[in-house]
C-alpha cells in the first residue's frame, strides 16, 4: 500500500546518491541535495544506502500510512511527530497502521530526509531514481510532490533497522565554516581575491536552490576580465561572475558554465551546502587537495563506525 | 600540474581534473578533445564518474576513495598517446528536419533583416551548413554547435522569452542549437525539428553526442505534422 501524500511542504522529491556518467549529455547529477544525511536515514531503516528516500526542504511534509512501517529522519530537526511522540533525527520508529506522520518547519539546517523500510519504489531512470526537476525526470514524475501523491514503497520486511551509538551526529552539521580547495581557474586571481574569499563572511541569497547557492558578500575580482571558453564543471564549483558574487554549483547545476571557478567545495563539506538556509553567514576556509581526501577517508571511517553493532 | 604535448591537467576539485588541450576552438582542437573524451568512455572505468568535453578540454569527475589524481593523471595521459591523427576522427553525420516558419520560428523576419537578406536565404544558409557538436550542456540534450554562417551571427533577444517550445531551433551570436525542451531562452528562433531531441527512456537518452556532424534539412508544414512526435 502506498504512502498518502497529505500535505507535501515546501519542496519535497525523491532523491537518492545521483545520477552519474551522463554528464556529457547535459544531464546533471541530481540526488540528495545532503547525501550524507540521505546514507543515514537509510541506514538507521536498514535500507542500501543509496535507496531512494524523500528530500524535504526548510517545511516537511505529512504523510499518511495505511499500513505499518519503520521510517527514519536525518539531517534538520523539523519537529516531526507520529501520533503525539516526538521523531527526532538519527532515530528509526515505528508508524503504525493509520497512522500519520507530520513534519514541520526547521529551524536549523535546510534539509530533512525520510527513508522508509524498503524504499520507495519508483523507476530508476539512466540508473538513478533522483528528481531531475529541470529536466522533468526521475523520482515520482520528474517532479516535486503535491498533495493527494501516493507514493509507492518497496517490501521492506527483510531489513532490520539500527541504532545510532550515543552522540553520533554531534560533530557531523556545521553550521558555519565550508571548507573549500582551489579551483580550476584558480591563476585567474590574484592573491587579493582569495584573501577576500578566506576573510570575509558570505550570505546565502534566497535566490539559492539545488542548481546552486548564490552568495553575497565581498567583491571578487579577477586579475584581468577576460571570455572563458565554455567547459565542464565539477560539483561544488565555486564560480564567479561578472558582477564578483560567487555561485556556488549544486546538485541540479548546469553541467557546463563560462564563468571562472575559483574554487571548490570538497567533499567532505558537500553535506554542508545542502544544509544552508537563506540569509545564513558561511565563512570559507582552504584546505589542500590531499586534506580533503584525507578528510572524505575519515567521514567514511566515521559513518562505518557510527552504528550500533 | 603537469605538461605533456601543450596538455594541462589541472586538478579542478578533490574528485575531479580538468584537462586542456589547448586555448582557441579549431576543428584540429575539437577533433582532439573529442578523441580524449571517447578514448576515456571507452575503458568503461567504474572509477570514474563523469566525462565532459568543453571547447578546448575533458572534465574527469572521479571517485577519489577509488583512484587518485595521480594514477588518473597516467591513465589519461596513456589515453592521450592513444588518441590517433584527426584523419582516424570519425563523426556521425546526424540531419536535423527542420521547419522554418514564422509560427514556429517567430524571429525569422527579424533575423533576415538584420542580416539584410530574405528569410528563404537565411532558411539556405542555415540550413546549408554543416555544424560540429563541441559538446552538450545547459539543459538534457542540449548541443553546443559550431559553423554558424557569419552572415547569420546575430546577438541573443535583451530580454528572453519565458517559454520556448521544446525542438525550437535558435541562434545565439555565433551558435545555433535546438531547445531539447521547453525551457526559458533568449535565442533568435527561427524553425522548429519535429523530433524529440531528449527523452530521458531512450538509449541514448538525447539525438545528438559530443563530436557529431549536424546537418538541418527544410521540411514543410505538412512534413513537420506526420512526423511530429510526442
Amino acid at each position: 500500500m502506498p504512502i498518502r501524500v497529505k500535505t507535501p511542504g515546501m519542496f519535497s522529491t525523491i532523491q537518492d546518491l545521483g545520477r552519474y556518467g551522463y554528464s556529457h549529455l547535459g544531464i546533471s547529477p541530481a540526488g540528495a541535495a545532503d547525501r550524507l544525511s540521505l546514507r543515514i536515514a537509510n541506514l538507521l531503516v536498514g535500507n542500501q544506502e543509496n535507496a531512494p528516500a524523500l528530500e524535504m526542504t526548510l517545511l516537511g511534509a505529512t504523510l499518511e500510512f495505511d499500513e505499518p512501517r519503520i521510517v527514519a529522519l536525518a539531517g534538520a530537526d523539523c519537529d516531526a511527530i507520529v501520533g503525539t511522540s516526538a521523531v527526532r533525527p538519527g532515530e528509526a520508529v515505528a508508524v503504525p497502521a493509520g497512522g500519520m506522520l507530520k513534519c514541520g518547519g526547521m529551524r536549523t539546517g535546510a534539509r530533512s530526509y525520510l527513508a522508509v523500510q524498503g524504499g520507495f519504489d519508483v523507476p530508476v531512470v539512466m540508473g538513478s531514481a533522483a528528481t531531475d526537476v529541470r529536466g522533468g525526470f526521475g523520482g515520482l514524475e520528474g517532479r516535486r510532490l503535491k498533495a493527494g501523491d501516493l507514493l509507492p514503497v518497496r517490501d521492506g520486511r527483510s531489513t532490520r533497522a539500527r541504532r545510532l551509538k550515543p552522540g553520533a551526529l554531534d560533530a557531523v552539521y556545521r553550521h558555519d565554516t565550508v571548507r573549500v580547495t582551489r579551483g580550476a581557474q584558480q591563476e585567474w586571481f590574484g592573491p587579493e581575491a582569495f584573501e577576500v574569499l578566506f576573510s570575509c563572511p558570505y550570505s546565502i541569497s534566497d535566490q539559492s536552490d539545488r542548481t546552486g547557492l548564490r552568495l553575497k558578500g565581498e567583491v571578487l575580482r579577477p586579475r584581468e576580465q577576460s571570455q572563458l571558453l565554455t567547459d565542464g564543471i565539477p560539483l561544488g564549483a565555486m564560480q564567479v561572475p561578472q558582477d564578483g558574487q560567487p555561485i556556488i554549483l549544486f546538485v541540479d547545476q548546469q553541467t557546463t558554465g563560462g564563468y571562472p571557478k575559483i574554487a571548490n567545495v570538497i567533499m567532505a563539506d558537500m553535506h554542508h551546502i545542502g544544509q544552508l538556509r537563506p540569509h545564513q553567514q558561511v565563512r570559507f576556509h582552504e584546505v589542500s587537495i590531499p586534506q580533503a581526501i584525507t578528510l572524505l577517508k575519515e567521514q567514511e571511517r566515521w559513518l562505518q563506525d557510527a552504528f550500533v553493532p | 600540474m603537469r605538461g605533456k604535448s601543450g596538455m594541462k591537467v589541472i586538478p579542478a576539485s578533490d574528485s575531479s581534473l580538468l584537462i586542456v588541450l589547448g586555448s582557441a576552438i579549431s576543428p584540429e582542437l575539437h577533433a582532439r578533445v573529442i578523441g580524449l573524451f571517447r578514448a576515456l568512455r571507452a575503458k568503461q572505468d567504474p572509477r570514474i564518474r563523469n566525462l565532459h568535453p568543453g571547447y578546448t578540454s575533458v572534465l574527469v569527475d572521479f571517485d577519489p576513495l577509488q583512484i587518485s589524481h595521480h594514477e588518473l593523471t597516467t591513465v589519461v595521459e596513456q589515453s592521450t598517446s592513444a588518441v590517433g591523427s584527426q584523419d582516424e576522427y570519425r563523426s556521425k553525420v546526424v540531419s536535423i528536419p527542420v521547419c522554418y516558419d514564422v509560427e514556429l520560428g517567430p524571429d525569422l523576419v527579424d533575423l533576415a533583416n538584420y542580416a539584410k537578406t530574405s528569410p528563404e536565404e537565411v532558411i539556405r544558409l542555415h540550413s546549408s551548413a554543416t555544424y560540429l557538436v563541441h559538446f552538450l550542456g545547459f539543459s538534457p540534450g542540449f548541443a553546443y554547435m559550431g559553423g554558424l554562417p557569419e552572415k547569420l551571427h546575430m546577438p541573443r533577444l535583451a530580454t528572453p522569452r519565458g517559454h520556448v517550445a521544446g525542438g525550437t531551433v535558435g541562434i545565439a551570436g555565433s551558435q545555433t542549437g535546438v531547445y531539447p525542451v521547453d525551457s526559458a531562452g533568449g535565442w533568435r528562433l527561427i524553425g522548429r525539428t519535429p523530433w524529440r531531441m531528449f527523452d530521458p527512456n531512450a538509449d541514448p537518452p538525447t539525438r545528438l553526442q559530443p563530436g557529431d556532424t549536424v546537418r538541418f534539412s527544410a521540411i514543410d508544414r505538412a512534413s513537420f505534422g506526420a512526423m511530429a512526435q510526442p
